[in-house]
């Protein structure tokens, strides 16, 4: 399983006077059981390109092949499209309706036509995927639920559906630093048990470089770049040119750079920071020690 | 879909039309209405014609984009123009078994039709020159007198005026649900009624849930801004009536004239 | 006088709600005293449901303790005859950047305050015009607000607290809606504001903008657990994070750089800060 996705642009109203190019010749592969974060300013077309990859919206032009199905084709069932790739919208506990968070679960599955039995046993284990007790939580209102608990209870109502393909999008928006580290974590978790291809967007570049095997960079409704987290970004100067930042660690020793420190470039986290300052700092180091 | 229906938008512009106090226009379009269910022939709608015809040239409001409102209330024009056709008793022209046209009948039938497509676009050009908000305010200014017997001016003005703040908004979190629920494989489109009608639960659901979290946080935004009703307020765009809205008083009262005295002459 | 440096005065604050169906109390801020001199910068921080934003609502009068007292330039917030005074003081900006604008006009938007207050007309339009270019929205004035970003709408109802001309403006997490460009626009015009005068006291559960205040108040459970300068209080990183909070980058690497022998001072907790120091090592 892979995704090609070729040349597909897409105009919102298009015809109309305020008519915009949302998204123009955009063409980018992932490979099976990849991870991807999609990085890029808001407006940039990030969430219109996932919007694609889902079937929400059809592209003008271009062609998106979903292991060796092309989606945009006249002939593909919607149905088999959302099984296949599952798309967790930004703050997706505002589409929790259900009267239990069992039944939430399950409407996915339902939807997909699936047998009472598999629904059930789908709903257990993507509860227990998102690291949440299903005997405790199954027959309460997803409403009295915390807000990070919300969270996740809606992204089980996609994991349920088995997807070969997920995508996040700002899954950890507006959540406290706790319930960011819960919400990554399991991603992480995720990914690893499911082994799917995971795409996710983010304005957390530290998140993006924690857990990304490429980033994809939108700007404009064009790819700006791809690469590993690590070849995007050491391109720190292209990257402030369209407004995006660089993980903390990243930024730090770019700095330390522009006032003439010898840093190396490529540092993504902060134990790499340190790492890379106290090999610089070494003669210091025994001086002081001295 | 929605777009699509011109009836009540606002049309952009800087006419003199679109520059007089709301009151005015307001008034002035009740005025027209009154004048319309004066006239009791087709002399007196030509008098109407010429004057509307004079407010849109004025207006320079595209006489197609007006024309296009009419279309959603189109059947509401045929269905009135069909009964009066058949159900006005006099000197038969046609007939098909019950069904009868009479000379009456025709007559009557496009002289409701002329006065309905009147009323309509009348009507239309007070929302199609005024932004809503400034009619919000011209309402609230006008009904202010009636307060006094308990008529809540202001209520309704604040109500219409956060209904206009929220109505994308709430549009917007309808499309974001709906997406999202179809992306759990929710189908809005195919089925029967009554499954059509089921598959809805999932989007009103939270989007009641959405709109409930709106008013609340709107509610306690508007207190910490000291919002304590209608009450001692002022406004920073105090209406003010120019030299514009006396001519156009004028302009009024001369149509008014004109309507009244075709009436009682020919 | 007294009065002329504390601005919020907070005295033996309890606030508590019944949770609706068990009958339960839940006791969301416990026994919270605290005063803020006029002109500060502070930042309140700490998870969901430490109780920060129960104590920002409980200062606009939005909510009253339970027991205790709480003054805003004087003025008792249990007393109904000053509620006015109380929240034309102490202004409030909250959350969601769309669900605290009133009027499909942004120029209007920002006049609702001054009009409930029953100021003139004219005095009106100058404070609206102010305002907007206050925080950079001028020439939006004329724009529907659902057209514009989450950090111009942040902007706008900043904008509308501040032509109620208040003594302080409180601000309920802010950011936590926006996109890193929308934050950096808050940011800067809170920053602005405190230059101008104004107090600031910023909810967030944000360390980065915590950082850039000129006192850090850490909330949990109800009560404060932390008080002091970002000096101060980054030099008790482990407890921030036993609160599961973040720390400072630059001071996560002043820690493992005196781990390793090199003497970073405590005082260094900005990333200018230490890289003119390393710099200077090198």
């Amino acid at each position: 399983m892979s995704i090609e996705v070729k040349n597909i642009t897409h105009i919102y109203s298009e015809g109309m006077p305020y008519e915009s190019v949302a998204l123009q010749e955009v063409s980018f592969s992932v490979a099976d059981g990849e991870f991807v974060g999609i990085i890029g300013h808001t407006g940039s077309g990030k969430s219109t390109l996932v919007q694609h990859l889902n079937g929400l919206l059809k592209p003008k032009s271009g062609a998106i092949f979903i292991g060796d199905v092309d989606i945009t084709g006249e002939k593909v069932l919607m149905r088999d499209i959302r099984r296949r790739i599952g798309l967790v919208f930004q703050y997706p506990e505002y589409q929790l309706f259900e009267e239990t968070v069992h039944k939430d679960v399950a409407f996915g599955p339902i939807n997909l036509g699936l047998s009472e039995e598999e629904t059930d046993h789908r709903v257990r284990e993507a509860i227990g995927l998102v690291g949440l007790d299903y005997q405790e939580l199954a027959e309460r209102s997803p409403f009295e639920l915390s807000g990070g608990q919300k969270r996740r209870i809606a992204i089980a109502g996609v994991i349920a559906m088995k997807p070969e393909v997920l995508i996040l999008d700002e899954p950890t928006a507006g959540l406290d630093p706790r319930a960011h580290k819960e919400i990554l974590d399991m991603i992480r978790s995720i990914h690893s048990t499911e082994k799917n291809i995971t795409l996710l967007i983010s304005h957390n570049m530290n998140d993006i470089a924690a857990l990304s095997d490429k980033v994809l960079v939108m700007e404009r409704g064009q790819v700006a770049m791809m690469g590993t987290p690590r070849e995007v970004f050491s391109k720190g100067a292209e990257l402030k040119k369209m407004g995006l930042a660089l993980p903390p660690a990243a930024e730090f020793m770019d700095r330390m750079k522009e006032k003439g420190f010898p840093a190396e470039t490529s540092v993504l986290t902060k134990e790499e920071a340190l790492e890379a300052l106290l090999f610089q700092l070494k003669d210091n180091r025994e001086q002081v020690v001295q | 879909m929605i777009r699509d229906i011109t009836l009540g938008q606002y049309y952009p512009g800087e006419s003199w039309i679109h520059k007089l106090d709301p009151r005015t226009k307001i008034i002035g379009t009740f005025v027209f209405l009154v004048a319309l269910f004066l006239v009791k022939d087709f002399w007196g709608f030509l008098v109407a014609v010429a004057g509307l015809a004079l407010v849109i040239g004025i207006s320079r409001v595209p006489l197609s984009f007006i024309l296009k409102g009419l279309k959603p209330v189109f059947l509401i024009i045929l269905f009135t123009f069909v009964i009066n056709m058949f159900m006005t008793k006099g000197e038969t022209l046609v007939g098909w078994g019950f069904l009868v046209i009479t000379r009456e009948g025709l007559y009557n039938a496009f002289f409701m039709g002329v006065r309905l497509v009147l009323l309509i676009i009348g009507s239309s050009l007070l929302t199609l020159t005024t932004k809503p908000i400034k009619l919000t305010d011209g309402i609230e200014n006008l009904l202010g007198p009636l307060k006094k017997i308990g008529v809540p001016a202001h209520e309704l003005a604040m109500m219409m005026t956060i209904a206009l703040r929220f109505i994308p908004t709430l549009l917007e979190e309808t499309d974001k649900i709906m997406k999202a629920q179809m992306a759990r494989g929710a189908d809005f489109e195919s089925g029967n009624l009554l499954k059509r009608a089921k598959s809805l639960v999932p989007l009103l659901i939270p989007l009641f849930i959405s709109a409930f979290r709106i008013a609340q946080d709107l509610a306690m935004a508007m207190e910490a801004r000291c919002y304590n009703g209608g009450e001692n307020r002022t406004r920073m765009n105090a209406m003010r009536y120019s030299r514009r809205d006396f001519l156009a008083a004028g302009a009024m009262i001369f149509f008014v004239v004109l309507i009244v005295m075709e009436r009682n002459l020919i | 006088m007294n009065l002329m440096e504390t601005i919020i005065r907070i005295e033996n604050l309890i606030f508590e709600y019944k949770r609706e169906e068990e009958q339960e109390v839940v006791r969301a801020i416990d026994n919270v005293s605290l005063e803020i001199p006029r002109g500060s910068f502070t930042a309140i921080i700490g998870r969901n449901g430490s109780g920060k934003s129960t104590l920002a609502k409980n200062l606009n009068a939005l909510l009253l303790p339970t027991s205790g007292e709480i003054w805003i330039d004087g003025y008792n917030t249990r007393d109904p005859e000053s509620l006015w005074q109380v929240r034309q003081r102490a202004g409030m900006v909250f959350q969601n950047p769309d669900n605290q604008l009133v009027s499909s006009i942004v120029e209007d938007d920002v006049a609702f305050g001054p009009e409930n207050l029953a100021i003139p007309p004219d005095e009106i339009r100058i404070r609206v015009d102010e305002s907007l270019k206050a925080v950079g929205m001028y020439e939006e004035r004329k724009k529907a607000p659902h057209l514009l970003s989450g950090g111009q709408k942040q902007r706008i109802a900043i904008a509308g607290v501040v032509a109620m001309k208040p003594q302080c403006i409180i601000l309920d997490e802010p950011t936590a809606m926006l996109d890193p460009r929308g934050r950096d626009e808050v940011m800067a015009i809170m920053k602005k504001l405190h230059q101008e005068g104004i107090t600031i006291l910023l909810i967030t559960h944000f360390m980065e903008e915590a950082a850039q205040a000129e006192r850090v108040i850490i909330m949990d459970q109800g009560r404060i657990c932390m008080d002091g300068t970002p000096e101060e209080i980054f030099a008790r990183s482990r407890e921030i994070r036993e609160l599961s909070l973040d720390v400072p980058l630059p001071v996560e690497l002043a820690e493992g750089l005196r781990e390793n022998g090199i003497p970073v001072p405590r005082s260094i907790i900005t990333t200018e800060e230490m890289v003119d120091y390393l710099c200077q090592l090198k």
